[in-house]
């Protein structure tokens, strides 16, 4: 089987997606109820409700413009309407969509009340979903692929076979220039010294340490009430067999391949601009959370891992859901895309595997739909750095 | 080539992981040694559920679990070869 191209979307700004979504995206909690009352008025586009977007300031503001402008702009996306409570910010998201060429358009809520501006916004939604349809699919190199990874619910299956899955497509599709990422700063504890040596260089390894460090100091020890035992690894982690930080890290880090080297740090939901290859981003292990920061990057299709069964999906890029655990095959089939469980009985190696994991990342980029797609999962969870003002 | 009761990842590795359901103490278990493509056999002292750790030899209080070739954390009790190795007595050393 060939595995050096799909049929994507080529955008405005010449990336490409494998969806062709059109969203209804709120700027803050307050718009979230007109932002779904437009899709459920017109079929075919979806809304991404949050939580968040009041009195946010600094940093965490910055890493909320970011988040929602980075999803607008992923080439999954056709098309966006916007929605606030206010006009500028409203048309700060906007205008940082727009930048991508693709067609959007804000509205405020403030002087018009929701049902005007529900009105409004689902006569443009209408033109954009009819639009987005008549999109037709290309096909396209493995080197425009954006791919991000992020394992969930793992056990001790993980780190001996699903992770080490992705890792060998890893390795597969670097050498074809596609742009790769991994994140979960917390959760590369106790191998943080052997992660930093697959920096591409030894400053780019000393950038992901002073991260992971970071993160340790301003995120962990501040707010921690007694050690992180019951949290990292979680309940379902230990039910799993994992017993300590160190060796789920550890089982972490097989996602990354044996030879692929990252070429850069990324900011929670920053884009990749040092051109092809992997790159690491500083998210949160939380799957939601971390998956929603890659999906703003730019990222288009995500590997998944699981051991005891994490049942996560995303709106903007289908979540491949691959494990080895047997007990989770035979009780939760109906979420794995991947059934990797061979390779603990030696009925598959680790290239086969990989290569099954290609194919099946292939035919989900062309348009299949994934388990958690099917399932209704598009979980959308915004980061919070800290308390708003 | 018949399918293991439990993997190890690597040589220096002090335990191994249980990859079927129903392991019960008594039962002599054939492990995979990933990296050498060996095969070895423990008996089994406890009964351990799939995806946790058997001690592949005698581990003393305060002793390093090594796998992946790595540091996981340490002994907080003495495990002998063939028992359950986890929470009960193993804790990290970063938190």
């Amino acid at each position: 089987m060939a595995h050096s191209s799909f049929w994507g979307y080529r955008r405005e700004n010449n990336r490409v997606g494998v969806r062709n979504h059109v969203v209804i995206l709120p700027l803050d909690d307050l718009s979230n109820a007109a932002c779904e009352a437009v899709a459920n008025n017109i079929k075919g586009c979806m809304a991404l409700p949050h939580h968040y977007g009041r009195l946010q300031f600094g940093e965490d503001l910055e890493l909320h413009f970011r988040t929602l402008i980075g999803t607008g702009s992923n080439p999954n996306v056709a098309a966006v309407i916007v929605i606030g409570i206010e006009p500028v910010w409203t048309k700060r998201i906007v205008d940082g969509i727009a930048a991508t060429g693709k067609p959007v358009e804000g509205f405020a809520i403030e002087q018009n009340g929701d049902i005007n501006t529900i009105a409004a916004a689902s006569r443009k939604a209408k033109e954009y979903v009819q639009w987005a349809s008549e999109k037709t699919r290309e096909e396209c190199g493995l080197g425009e692929l954006w791919i991000s990874t992020k394992c969930g619910e793992s056990d001790t299956t993980s780190g001996l076979a699903s992770n080490p899955t992705v890792g060998n497509l890893i390795d597969k599709v670097d050498v074809q220039g596609a742009t790769t990422c991994f994140g979960e700063t917390s959760e590369l504890t106790g191998a943080e010294l052997e992660c930093a040596k697959r920096g591409v260089t030894p400053e780019i390894g000393k950038k992901f340490l002073n991260t992971w460090q970071a993160y340790m100091d301003e995120v962990i020890e501040p707010f921690k009430t007694s050690d992180l035992s019951d949290s990292q690894p979680t309940k379902g982690n230990i039910e799993g067999g994992l017993t300590t930080i160190e060796e789920k890290a550890f089982g972490n880090f097989e996602k990354i391949g044996k030879n692929t080297k990252f070429v850069d740090v990324l900011e929670p939901a920053e884009q990749p601009s040092s051109g092809p290859g992997l790159y690491f981003m500083d998210t949160s292990s939380a799957a939601a959370e971390c998956v929603t920061l890659q999906a703003a990057a730019g990222f288009v299709v995500h590997l998944f891992p699981t051991g005891q069964g994490n049942i996560i999906g995303n709106p903007i890029e289908p979540v491949i859901k691959l494990t080895a655990n047997p007990r989770t095959v035979r009780t939760m089939g109906e979420h794995v895309d991947v059934d990797v469980s061979g390779i603990l009985r030696r009925e598959m190696n680790m290239d086969e595997a990989g290569d099954a994991l290609l194919d099946m990342t292939i035919r989900t980029c062309n348009g299949r739909m994934t388990a958690a797609e099917a399932l209704g999962h598009r979980e959308f969870v915004m980061t919070k750095l800290y308390r708003s003002a | 080539m018949t399918a293991p009761d439990f993997l190890v990842h690597e040589t220096k590795d002090t335990v191994g992981v249980i990859v079927v359901e129903g392991i019960e103490a008594g039962q002599t278990l054939s492990g995979w040694l990933m990296e050498t493509d060996e095969t070895l056999s423990v008996i089994a002292l406890d009964p351990i559920p799939l995806g946790h750790k058997i001690a592949l030899g005698d581990i003393a209080d305060g002793d390093t679990i090594i796998k992946y070739s790595h540091d996981i954390g340490k002994a907080i009790a003495g495990i002998g070869k063939g028992h359950h190795v986890h929470v009960h007595n193993v804790k990290t050393k970063r938190w």
